[in-house]
């Protein structure tokens, strides 16, 4: 199979608007007669469900959780990106996307890259129009803000909550289409599996998590809007239910299955404290913006910071890349804070932290302003770890916070299985190898908003008069695997708690496959996963039945998934003979130590195929191909 | 430390409930509150027992997933935070932790400590937003908002939806979490347009649910994990009448 990105021809900045046209259209009456499957209720999804059901198709929404607005979506902090252009400094949709493809490390699409800048105004204009109440100005217009790798201020925020306010616009449009009919919400359902119809997705199975009863629901179309999968590690910023079941059920029935070893370790994390630990906590990046990172220049110094002078602090950011400074992406200042405490140079009692210092914005702007614009994480940074942010630098350190691999998406948000749609972080589109701060909300709310509402009618349209019922028997096939699978999960009866595993699956992929990676480790990585597996499924233990409320057969049913899951990230990481982005091979670093990348050989995206159990997965590989950038080593000095 | 965790159990929304009591030793002071039942439910699952059911998510305090009465308090005794940033230091070694769900006539138990709060979002459905479709918003900036309005509506729109202020009020009203959202609006242009059917329908819904009258005692304020002000009751109490009368 040639993978086919349906990218449009034509120039970068008319690639939309001319693909727009070029879509088949569904006409109003029409589109009444379609149902689609919508599952995942957060940015993505709530968005996409409330679109799609404006335009008057039928949607089914699903949500593992009580309510669309528990997704977690609802914890991104900083801000949402726009090339608004509003402070006057220089922003251009054009900037947009350059700074988004650079700091991508050069491996996501330009097309992609390019419409998800030119939609990203809309986005605002929506948001503002929902009555979101982003930070304004004393003259009543939007703020904006920086954040790390770009040098204007393009970043719109509601305090620290913007994703929990971005979250409940998109929720508030849900409900509308609640209560109109036109979506049809399934709280607490999870889909245990995708329904295939003759190589075309139309519909899922799911499990209801309050009786346990499978249920089979059919559609002309399946959207997933599901998530990502850093809850692999097991500790991850990630909320505790996030997982890639959907995506991975998706995957073995066909969708391929894109960059999965690439994954961003945020650098502005509460550090681990100890070996009870069920998730990390992000502090937001925007606190870069004023916090200076630093550590004692002295190795092994345990002094309290307020005893260690100006002239024995590295302040290694600022010192490493003076133009970027503390705003450097993401994977730089994880990395650098990695190194900076391999060295023997971290804080704290386990030596793996760094200080995040607001002494100096402090003295500039005063408490109070540090309060206003920071005030809620200071609060979260303080019940966590029982110190004063306002008095003691923070301890930092890198967690696992969001990955950009994903299910493989052409141009039109549609997997390699046909009517199967995949928006948000569950895709691997538009960041790369690394995404930029506030890039997150920007690209759900797109996928959502504005790209799957043109195009799914494309799809669609040639599926008019298609009648698609539950009666078909690849719902009753597909019933009975997830049932079997259920009872052989809980008919297991081991030793050993699925989190016991889970926590044994996060250590060998931190280790092995997580900020720093080499051959040996990604070899010992694919070697002891499968192990892993197989003690799963031989010595896990869970109480109670299938039909009842029971969190801990959900939580084995996630971990069995990313158990197989773990060994493909090792897997892309091994081929991936190149440092770029989020992803690290100690084997390809300058001598500086930053990232070396192979353009000549890796300039691709890397889409696994399922082969079947005990198969490898086989390599499918989409060159990408770079009209509007010149390929250079990024540099942020 | 230790403590000795007195829990609610009940097998589902049918059942008779009851307090049982679970000894918890080997606790350090920096585990979450969530992090020590994880422990236990992971030695109730080696013991061949039910773990105990407690709904919880992101575990940073937004998400509003969590919620449970801890001696008496909603989401414990600390102010200004979820169950889930609850620490094991703010309570006493040897301590009995009561450790009850959410009781409301509207937020029936599922299990153990997990209730069904849907009832919320049918009062949001009732008018909890702005009657827009996606696409053909005017510019962002089109129309200048004083940055005080914007301050105090995003006050109210830091409501989690956690329903701790219903758990905790002696008539188990919403009107906090009501008063959020239709004050957020009210605030702001663009809330006005449907000002009236907002308050009207949204209050409708919330006493076709079964959440009580509120009498102004101020207890969800205190307990409210986002601080959300008893102004924005205030606020919807105008909105009501300014509805009613024109």
């Amino acid at each position: 199979m040639i993978l086919n990105s349906q990218i449009p021809g034509g120039p970068l900045a008319e690639k939309w608007t001319k693909h727009k046209f070029d879509l088949k259209l569904v006409n109003p009456s029409n589109k009444r007669k379609y149902d689609i499957i919508v599952v995942g209720t957060g940015l993505a999804g709530a968005s996409a469900s409330a679109s799609l059901a404006e335009l008057g198709y039928n949607v089914q929404a699903f949500s593992y959780h009580e309510s669309p607005r528990r997704a977690h979506s609802i914890a991104a902090q900083g801000g949402i990106n726009a090339a608004k252009n509003y402070p006057n400094d220089g922003d251009s949709i054009f900037r947009l996307f350059y700074d988004t493809i650079k700091g991508g490390d050069y491996r996501s699409r330009e097309a992609n890259v390019y419409r998800l800048a030119e939609i990203s105004n809309n986005i605002i204009d929506q948001c503002v129009a929902q009555g979101i109440p982003f930070a304004r100005e004393y003259g009543g217009l939007l703020d904006n803000r920086s954040f790390g790798g770009a040098q204007v201020s393009r970043t719109f925020y509601a305090r620290g909550q913007t994703g929990q306010q971005l979250l409940l616009g998109a929720y508030s449009a849900l409900v509308r289409q609640m209560k109109t009919g036109k979506v049809k919400f399934h709280p607490r359902h999870e889909m245990l599996d995708l329904v295939l119809i003759d190589g075309e997705a139309k519909g899922i199975v799911t499990r209801n998590l309050i009786t346990g009863e499978i249920q089979s629901h059919a559609a002309n179309a399946v959207v997933l809007a599901t998530g990502g999968y850093g809850n692999a590690f097991f500790l991850s910023t990630n909320a505790m239910a996030s997982n890639v079941t959907a995506a991975w059920r998706a995957h073995k029935k066909g969708a391929f299955f894109a960059n999965p070893c690439i994954t961003q370790i945020h650098p502005t994390c509460i550090p681990v404290a100890s070996s009870h630990q069920s998730k990390l906590t992000l502090m937001s990046e925007s606190l870069r913006n004023d916090g200076r990172v630093w550590v004692p220049k002295k190795m092994g110094d345990k002094r309290h910071p307020s005893e260690i002078s100006e002239d024995e602090r590295d302040y290694y950011l600022e010192r490493l890349y003076p133009s970027f400074g503390n705003l450097v992406p993401r994977d730089v200042a994880s990395r650098r804070a990695k190194e900076m405490c391999d060295r023997g140079h971290g804080v704290g009692e386990t030596g793996l932290a760094v200080f995040l210092d607001f002494a100096d914005a402090i003295a500039r702007m005063g408490k109070d302003t540090v309060t206003q614009k920071y005030g809620n994480l200071f609060d979260m940074y303080k019940q966590i770890t029982g110190e004063n942010p306002y008095e003691t630098p923070m301890r930092i350190y890198p967690a696992v916070h969001y990955t950009m691999g994903g299910l493989w998406v052409d141009y039109n948000l549609m997997s390699t299985t046909p009517g199967l749609y995949i928006l948000g972080e569950a895709n691997f589109s538009d960041h790369g190898a690394n995404r930029l701060g506030a890039s997150a909300l920007m690209q759900g709310l797109a996928d959502g908003y504005f790209v799957i509402p043109y195009t799914i009618g494309d799809y669609l349209s040639g599926k008019l008069g298609e009648s698609i019922s539950t009666e078909h028997r690849a719902f009753a096939e597909t019933e009975s695997d997830v049932k079997s699978r259920i009872d052989t999960l809980i008919s297991v009866n081991g030793n050993r708690t699925v989190d016991d595993i889970h926590k044994e699956l996060g250590l060998i992929l931190w280790e092995n496959v997580g900020m720093a990676k080499n051959k040996a480790g990604l070899e010992k990585a694919i070697e002891s996963i499968p192990k892993l597996q197989n003690e799963f499924w031989n010595n896990v233990k869970i109480t109670g039945t299938a039909d009842e409320l029971n969190p801990e057969l959900e939580k084995a049913g996630r971990l069995a998934d990313f158990l197989e899951l773990g060994e493909l990230m090792a897997r892309d990481a091994l081929n991936r003979e190149e440092s770029c982005g989020g992803h690290f091979r100690e084997e390809h670093q300058t001598e500086e130590n930053e990232a070396r990348r192979n353009d000549e050989e890796f300039s691709y995206v890397a889409a696994w195929e399922y082969k079947g159990k005990g198969n490898p997965a086989k390599l499918h590989k989409e060159e990408l191909v770079f009209e509007n950038v010149a390929l250079t080593t990024r540099s942020y000095k | 430390m230790r403590v000795m965790l007195k829990v609610w159990r009940q097998n589902n929304s049918k059942s008779q409930g009851v307090f049982e009591m679970y000894p918890v030793k080997n606790i350090s002071g920096d585990m979450s509150f969530f992090e020590m039942m994880d422990m236990l439910n992971d030695r109730l699952v080696l013991d061949g027992k039910t773990p105990i059911a407690f709904d919880h998510d992101c575990r940073e305090g937004i998400c509003g997933t969590c919620g449970l009465f801890i001696n008496g308090r909603t989401h414990g005794s600390l102010r200004g935070i979820t169950t889930c940033q609850l620490h094991m230091r703010s309570f006493k070694d040897g301590e009995t932790i009561v450790v009850e769900p959410w009781r409301a006539k509207a937020f029936p138990v599922i299990k153990d400590l997990i209730v069904d709060r849907s009832s919320f979002d049918r009062i949001m459905e009732a008018g909890g937003y702005v009657s827009i479709k996606t696409g053909g918003t005017p510019d962002a900036n089109a129309i200048p908002i004083p940055k005080i309005n914007v301050d105090e509506a995003m006050d109210a729109a830091s409501c989690i939806g956690c329903g701790a202020c219903v758990a905790t009020c002696k008539n188990s009203s919403a009107m906090l979490f009501v008063g959020a959202k239709v004050s957020q609006y009210a605030l702001l242009p663009q809330g006005q347009p449907e000002a009236r059917e907002r308050v009207l329908n949204m209050v409708a819904v919330m006493d076709e649910e079964g959440f009580g009258s509120c009498t102004n005692t101020g207890a969800c304020e205190v307990e409210c994990p986002k601080e959300i002000s008893l102004e924005h009751i205030a606020r919807m109490n105008r909105e009501f009448l300014k509805a009613n009368i024109s």
